[in-house]
């Protein structure tokens, strides 16, 4: 099934929406294709193409949920789907916490997160890309390792009481890592785009041969606490355990790093450098999302982090209607602020320091205090007034990205980047940071 | 890598999941389709796979039933090699003409990314099977389990870890079934039904005085097993360590209530002082350390470079394998691997591309003697077969090598772990698995686990808490004394090992007894914030 446009869709889910004998249902419809190249030792590994569809039918009766799927469209699949959910809601038992499905909303005009250009990638165009990738690493003598990946999919939701939503989405997401054929050497680079015009491959894997060529012949430096420039793609991994875990209910519990002692949270109050403002925002050009989520709710601006200070968190509809707040859902495309400086600048700007490509197995250590561990990876450097001097050994380190956040030098330009870890894209600046946790030395290249 | 519990699939009604599937003979008759369909468009090899995944979760917290999901995924995966490449597509439609087009697809992508190989795929051979089949060996099939007696169990848990004096509980069952037949043009058509089973909660406690709070996660491990997992037996548990452990049956309830309790110990347990100290490390906790620091090096997709740029490659490189006198570890280091061992995660009958499972060395007398393997990379180890490492996690992915089973051998001398622990100056016994990150060739790691016993001159004295432990992986395993003896032997494992981009998801045990490291590095990581 290709792509169904907006009236299509509506018009599937009018059908199955008939068949309900439910006191409330609701249908979520998505789909799309698929298709990817990876590569390694210089040649075409495994790729294909993937096409997939879901219907989801929920079905309530009271505070009794029960939801079915099915991937077939006629008017009996539809119907048997409908009638399972049903007989599931009844069997199941009752959830003091189920919320009743929304009423229309208000979602504003769509954001462009569809691009036509991607969607019409052909086998052809994805091959020349990864052409071009590997012609980086043979004319510069190393050994590339990628993957390209594009999709185009729709999704959509209507449930019994009025709620209608649609969108389309594109993305292509390309990540290289280039080693010297001696392995003393590695560089990477990832990037991520709605619009297949705007990735250039051959830029990105010649960013990763320069880090691989120019990280051989490596020094080790003591562990310690060390100035370091974070790159987008290394920042973002630590960055989205601190926005990814900014829940108001296990704050109100007592269980996160938000928590206070006596039942009190730390909303409202400063957590982290005033330099620090963190949002996410479905109309941003640069990294359009959704307007709806999951369960139908509008997605709109949110103010996560304003100036340092905890400025919202997110809600599940159940427990904001117990607190009597909004039910703001967890943010969906973050925008970290940055400033004017490039990275060079940043660099420039280092009397002594450490950059760093990439950290890598982010894993948490302590929730109390969001303390995590990781490494760093494919190309690190020391820094010495103002210049790149020499490669460094990879480090482990212990850090908290509240702690970092305090410890805010400088922030440059912010850019779109992937994370390694999650595989979000989000904007964010290269940030340089003081007294940055190293706790052991690394001999991994 | 391990990767944090993802719900998987979609939702459909519990009666669908216990249908049976279509028949053998129908899927057959699509296999021929699509190997007839690749063959004349010009592919020397094709295999597909037609699947259907079941995955049911039972999720609560305290005396709350959170969600109740069962999800089915239904498809086909086409493999093929054509001009020398692979290719693959994968459809959700099976009617002769869609599961035919995919076919053409995946011959089309071989053939349009051909230019792109440096030297052609080169396949270990591999006899047909004929129609041939497998199924997970279980005394009880979770997914026939009534719903109500699933939901009371994790309810009874949850209930006996707030009696206990937990503040909050959250529970998870998590059921999988793997029904996959796989058809190549080698002439084999194996049809299998493979189970999985995993229980687990966590019970926090929290000082509201202090705003502190801990957690004490299940000690379960995911087993390749029924219901029978989850039913009770004496006979199964190891008593007379500071909390019970468990063989091949699991008291869930007696863990919650043990749990409640140790999250409260662990509030008052003292910070740890950092420094060298001998480790204690149950099975519970090792396994984790045997997967990131034994398994991951050995896979020889990894030490070939394929997997460069996510999961990174592997210090033990083949010139450490071709000298055949690397020390990985101590003698008292002995390594298989297995897709064989009852209740592991790793037992099939056959592999995702065709291939009759097997046990291998691994590490002998601590050498590095042989990696993990599948059919298109055997050759460069020299190998004559493959040795059955295939797998793809749903039918919309493309098949490749997984870790099988890598467990650690109980010593041969009789030794039980508090006799272990009598002999230890200043040392920690940990038990569970918790924070863990090592990486990319595998050499640096550090560990975390549920509970820290402090060690001094042979008897445990307290708990300690902020406890993490750093290390290399050649002078850890190196660094390895002993191991308990076959009493003591247990599997741990996991449902997540996360490899490949896209990324997909695999279940792995590993097995262990007891085992002891001496003077490893201890950390402290308490921070303030």
């Amino acid at each position: 099934m290709a792509i169904l446009t907006e009236e299509q869709a509506r018009a599937l889910l009018k059908k199955a929406l008939s068949y309900s004998k439910a006191e409330q249902c609701e249908v979520n419809l998505s789909g799309g294709d698929s298709s990817n190249i990876r590569y390694a030792r210089n040649s075409v590994s495994t790729s294909g193409g993937i096409s997939r569809n879901s219907l989801v039918v929920s079905s309530a009766f009271g505070k009794k949920l029960g939801t079915a799927t099915i991937n077939e469209f006629d008017d009996a699949s539809l119907e048997k789907a409908v009638r399972r959910s049903e007989e599931l809601a009844q069997l199941a038992p009752e959830n003091p916490e189920f919320m009743p499905f929304l009423g229309p909303q208000n979602y504003g005009a769509p954001t462009p997160t569809f691009v036509s250009a991607t969607a019409d990638i052909t086998p052809k165009q994805r091959a020349d890309m990864v052409q071009q990738s590997l012609q980086v690493a043979k004319d510069s003598n190393l050994t590339a390792a990628g993957f390209l990946e594009s999709s185009a999919g729709f999704s959509a939701i209507m449930n019994s009481k009025g709620l209608f939503a649609y969108n389309t989405a594109t993305d292509i997401n390309f990540s290289v890592t280039m080693r010297t054929a001696d392995g003393k050497g590695s560089g990477y680079a990832t990037k991520g785009f709605n619009d297949v015009n705007k990735m250039d491959a051959l830029a990105f894997s010649k960013v990763a041969a320069k880090k691989a060529s120019g990280s051989v012949n490596t020094k080790a430096l003591e562990p310690g606490k060390y100035t370091v420039i974070l790159e987008p793609a290394a920042g973002i991994v630590l960055l989205e355990q601190l926005y990814g875990s900014l829940d108001a209910r296990s704050a109100d519990e007592g269980r996160s790093f938000l928590s206070k002692p006596g039942g009190k949270t730390r909303l409202g109050e400063k957590l982290v450098d005033e330099r620090v403002n963190i949002y996410s925002d479905p109309a941003n050009p640069e990294l359009p999302t959704s307007r709806w989520n999951g369960d139908g709710r509008v997605q709109e601006k949110v103010s996560w982090i304003e100036k340092g200070v905890v400025k919202n968190l997110s809600y599940s509809r159940y427990w904001a209607e117990k607190k009597g707040v909004k039910a703001i859902p967890g943010p969906d495309g973050i925008i970290m602020e940055g400033g004017t400086q490039s990275l060079e600048d940043l660099i420039k700007g280092t009397e002594k320091g450490i950059l760093v490509t990439r950290l890598w197995y982010i894993r948490p250590v302590d929730p109390q205090t969001l303390l995590y561990t990781g490494l760093t990876r494919d190309g690190t450097f020391y820094i010495e007034n103002g210049q790149i001097k020499f490669p460094v050994k990879n480090f482990r380190f212990n850090e908290s990205p509240v702690i970092m956040l305090n410890n805010l030098e400088a922030l440059g330009k912010t850019e779109r980047t992937v994370s390694g870890e999650s595989s979000q894209n989000a904007l964010i600046p290269p940030m340089k940071i003081r007294d940055f946790t190293f706790s052991s030395l690394s001999d991994a290249v | 890598m391990l990767s944090q519990i993802p719900v998987m699939g979609s939702p459909i009604a519990p009666e669908a999941v216990l249908s049976g599937g279509i028949d053998v003979g129908i899927k057959k008759r699509m296999a021929d389709v699509v190997l007839n369909a690749a063959r004349s468009k010009g592919a020397t090899y094709a295999d597909c796979r037609i699947g259907r995944y079941l995955n049911q979760y039972v999720i609560t917290r305290e005396n709350k039933v959170e969600n109740l999901v069962n999800t089915e995924s239904y498809g086909m995966g086409i493999r093929v090699i054509a001009n020398g490449c692979w290719g693959f597509a994968a459809t959700d439609k099976l009617d002769n003409d869609s599961i035919a087009k995919a076919t053409a697809q995946a011959v089309a992508i071989a053939k349009e990314n051909s230019r792109l190989l440096s030297e052609p795929v080169k396949l270990l051979p591999q006899k047909g099977y004929g129609e041939v089949s497998w199924k997970t060996p279980i005394e009880r099939n979770a997914f026939e389990v009534p719903v109500k007696e699933k939901v009371d169990l994790l309810l009874s848990v949850n209930d006996a870890a707030m009696k206990a004096g937990a503040n909050y509980v959250n529970s998870l069952l998590f059921l999988v079934n793997e029904q996959k037949y796989f058809a190549s043009t080698d002439g084999s058509y194996i049809d299998q039904d493979i189970h999985r089973i995993w229980p687990v909660f966590g019970a926090t406690k929290i000082d509201a005085k202090s705003g502190k709070f801990e957690t004490r996660q299940s000690l379960s491990s995911p087993r390749g097993m029924g219901y029978e997992y989850l039913m009770p037996r004496e006979s199964d548990k190891i008593k007379g360590t500071p909390t019970v452990l468990y063989r091949d049956r699991y008291d869930m309830i007696e863990d919650a209530r043990a749990a409640a309790a140790q999250a409260d110990q662990k509030l008052k347990a003292k910070s740890v002082e950092p420094g060298k100290y001998d480790l204690i490390l149950d099975p519970s906790h090792l396994w984790l350390t045997i997967h990131e620091s034994v398994g991951h090096p050995t896979e020889l997709d990894r030490v070939l470079g394929y997997e460069a740029n996510f999961a990174g490659t592997s210090f033990l490189t083949l010139d450490k394998w071709e000298s055949k006198k690397f020390q990985f570890g101590s003698k008292n280091v002995n390594v298989v691997a297995d897709k064989l061992q009852p209740g592991s995660l790793g037992a099939v009958g056959y592999d995702d591309e065709g291939v009759k499972t097997k046990q291998w060395d691994i590490i002998k007398d601590g050498v590095l003697v042989n990696y993990q393997s599948i059919r298109d990379q055997g050759h460069i180890i020299g190998l004559n077969e493959s040795q059955g490492c295939c797998y793809a996690d749903n039918w919309s992915s493309v098949q490749f090598q997984r870790m099988p089973n890598i467990s650690l051998q109980a010593g041969k001398a009789p030794l039980k772990p508090m006799d272990m622990i009598k002999n230890v100056e200043k040392g920690i016994y940990i038990i569970g698995d918790s924070s863990f990150s090592i990486d990319q060739q595998r050499y640096n790691f550090q560990f975390s686990g549920q509970l820290y016993y402090e060690i001094k001159n042979g008897k445990i004295v307290g708990m300690l808490n902020d406890v993490a432990y750093q290390s290399n992986t050649q002078e850890f395993w190196n660094s390895c004394s002993a191991v308990c003896d076959q009493s003591d032997y247990r599997l741990g494992g996991s449902f997540f090992d996360g490899k490949g981009q896209p990324m997909q998801s695999s279940a792995v045990s590993h097995g262990s007894s007891t085992a002891r490291f001496n003077g490893v590095n201890i950390i402290n990581t308490a921070r303030k914030i």
